[in-house]
């Protein structure tokens, strides 16, 4: 029997072996799912809400304010689109381009150095496929998807038979976490968890680039040469190498350059490739809809059909700055989680705000437009963080629009 | 419990062969192997002399409250889905390759003894469990597996 299988839009995996029971549009039973995915799936909303001023309004109304103020502003800033599907997104580009504003999304102070790299083919990628079937040595550099990627390593990365491997974990592939504290996933990993100190991360990275070209690894905290030198045995024994590059590690390196050297080092002796462990279920695929557009992962300007780029046009940066004066958030929370002393910046501005959710953004937005929850409520497709595209559908009927559809309302607005 | 000598003692010793085993000691043993049960020995089930004993029998055959017949209990709260434990769990992946074995979504559901409900980790059928019935062995692949310690024997 062919079973009916949905996609999960809770984290990046975008997991599609997903079953759902569900009664007149309430989804009462989630199988295989992970309790991020359960969670993400059964938030149940009420009536469609469209606020201007914290005040319910009718949706032609907060569709011609939110209009109004685009229009109004010399220098708007477009930004989050991480939880939104492909065609969303491609539409905000187009929106972007038509009001001449600054687009960014959560990328630019997450992953999005390493999805540019990526992008740019300057390192080695794989699939997470190409992981179930074929991986050996696996190594989760400041990640730890066992709390943000629940079935990462159940679905892909560790656990499953895979083609070329089919006895599993237990024999045939290795896990490593390198991390500064002992994570779910590190305990997981077991005797080859190596912990560091924090910032550690620039000096173990020479530290293993010494060892594989058979020098003497050293390091400032003096972690034990022997344990080191363990690890690049191994790693020089991988057929079949993977990466997963954390926020952990980006936030510890001032640039890229030690990983890519790292990574050059490790392909020399074997066969190794990088994953980004990309969070939000669409954050890759903003970046890879913005690179075929303008060339550029993030942080773009439109100016007149010409393309700035720059991390002076980076979310964080323009608000600091406030060369920005007015705002359309697509799905993010930048009051909860940008600090406080930037985000304030962003109460002096006019702000959109579309979300499925009621956040202290949306408390404090002159527009607020309750969205669908894409994946749950409305279908589209999005890119998973290795780069496949996956396509899904609507789990349940909704009256909320989708932000594709708000976003082209406000196009034809405009 | 820990081995057959010790359920030996508690029992009359008087190899009665009544239970149709040729020895106490050979009862005690399909004890251990929960062939039998402790009711299955007349004279310490009838004769108020084993009373005693045959109470504390009784009650160390007795399963805990809230675990399955082998043991296996699931912290609820403690369990967040990853599925670790399902994908590794060995009579799953011999009973469902293509499904959870490899990770995807349970083909053969009847037959699986842990599957994710959602979003926490539910036991079933555990009579596939390596740990239950004759020739059970200490298997661990479900607890060793599992990053926040949701699953434990007792």
């Amino acid at each position: 029997m062919e079973k009916n299988y949905y996609v999960c839009t809770g984290c990046g995996l975008l997991c599609d072996d997903i079953e759902v029971e569900s009664e007149k549009d309430i989804i009462n039973k989630v199988y295989t799912a992970c309790r991020v995915g359960v969670a993400h799936m059964k938030e149940g909303k009420e009536e469609a809400t469209f606020l201007v001023d914290n005040k319910p309004v009718d949706e032609a109304k907060a569709i011609n304010e939110a209009a109004s103020i685009l229009k109004n502003a010399k220098n708007p800033l477009i930004f989050g689109l991480g939880t939104s599907t492909n065609e969303a997104q491609k539409l905000a580009i187009e929106l972007a381009k038509k009001i001449n504003a600054t687009l960014d999304d959560t990328s630019s102070y997450c992953l999005g150095s390493v999805v540019e790299a990526v992008v740019n083919n300057k390192v080695k990628t794989c699939t997470l496929d190409d992981v179930r079937n074929k991986g050996d040595v696996v190594i989760f550099w400041g990640s730890d998807p066992a709390d943000s990627h629940p079935r990462h390593l159940s679905k892909h990365s560790y656990f499953p038979r895979g083609k070329e491997k089919q006895r599993g974990w237990e024999e045939d592939r290795t896990a490593i976490a390198i991390d500064i504290r002992k994570s779910h996933t590190a305990k997981i990993c077991g005797n080859y968890f190596f912990q560091i100190p924090q910032g550690g991360d620039a000096e173990f990275i020479d530290a293993l680039i010494a060892g594989l070209s058979g020098k003497l690894p050293k390091t400032s905290y003096n972690y034990p040469p022997k344990k080191i030198l363990e690890l690049t045995n191994i790693l020089k024994g991988a057929k079949f190498g993977i990466v997963f590059v954390g926020l952990g590690l980006v936030y510890s390196l001032e640039n890229l350059e030690p990983l890519l050297r790292l990574m050059k080092a490790l392909n020399e002796k074997a066969n190794f490739h990088l994953v980004p462990m990309v969070g939000h279920y669409n954050m890759r695929g903003f970046n890879e809809n913005l690179f075929a557009e303008t060339g550029y992962v993030n942080s773009v300007k439109f100016e007149n059909g010409i393309v700035k780029h720059g991390p002076e046009f980076s979310t964080v940066e323009s608000i600091k700055a406030k060369t920005v004066d007015a705002a359309l958030i697509i799905g993010s929370d930048p009051l909860s989680s940008l600090p406080r002393s930037i985000a304030k910046n962003l109460l002096g501005i006019p702000v959109i705000l579309l979300d499925p959710c009621k956040t202290l953004t949306s408390k404090n937005a002159k527009v607020y437009i309750n969205t669908a929850i894409s994946g749950v409520e409305s279908g589209g497709s999005a890119t998973r963080m290795d780069g496949i595209l996956v396509n899904f559908k609507p789990i349940v009927e909704t009256k909320h629009p989708s932000d594709e559809t708000v976003l082209m309302k406000i196009m034809e607005a405009l | 419990m820990t081995n057959a000598m010790e359920l030996y003692q508690m029992l009359p010793k008087t190899n009665c062969k009544e239970c149709g085993k040729t020895s106490c000691m050979a009862f005690a043993v399909a004890l251990m192997a929960r062939e039998l049960k402790p009711e299955d020995c007349p004279p310490l089930k009838n004769e108020p002399k084993y009373k005693e004993n045959y109470e504390k029998m009784s009650s160390l055959f007795k399963t805990s409250e809230g675990a399955t017949e082998t043991g296996l209990i699931v912290h609820e709260d403690l369990c967040f889905g990853c599925g670790n434990c399902v994908v590794a769990c060995p009579p799953n992946v011999a009973n469902d390759p293509y499904g959870v074995g490899s990770g995807n979504a349970p083909k053969n559901i009847s037959k699986l003894i842990l599957i994710i409900e959602d979003g926490i980790v539910k036991a079933q059928n555990v009579g596939e469990c390596r740990r239950f019935g004759k020739n059970k062995i200490l298997c661990n692949g479900c607890i060793v597996t599992c990053p926040v310690e949701a699953i434990e024997f007792v």
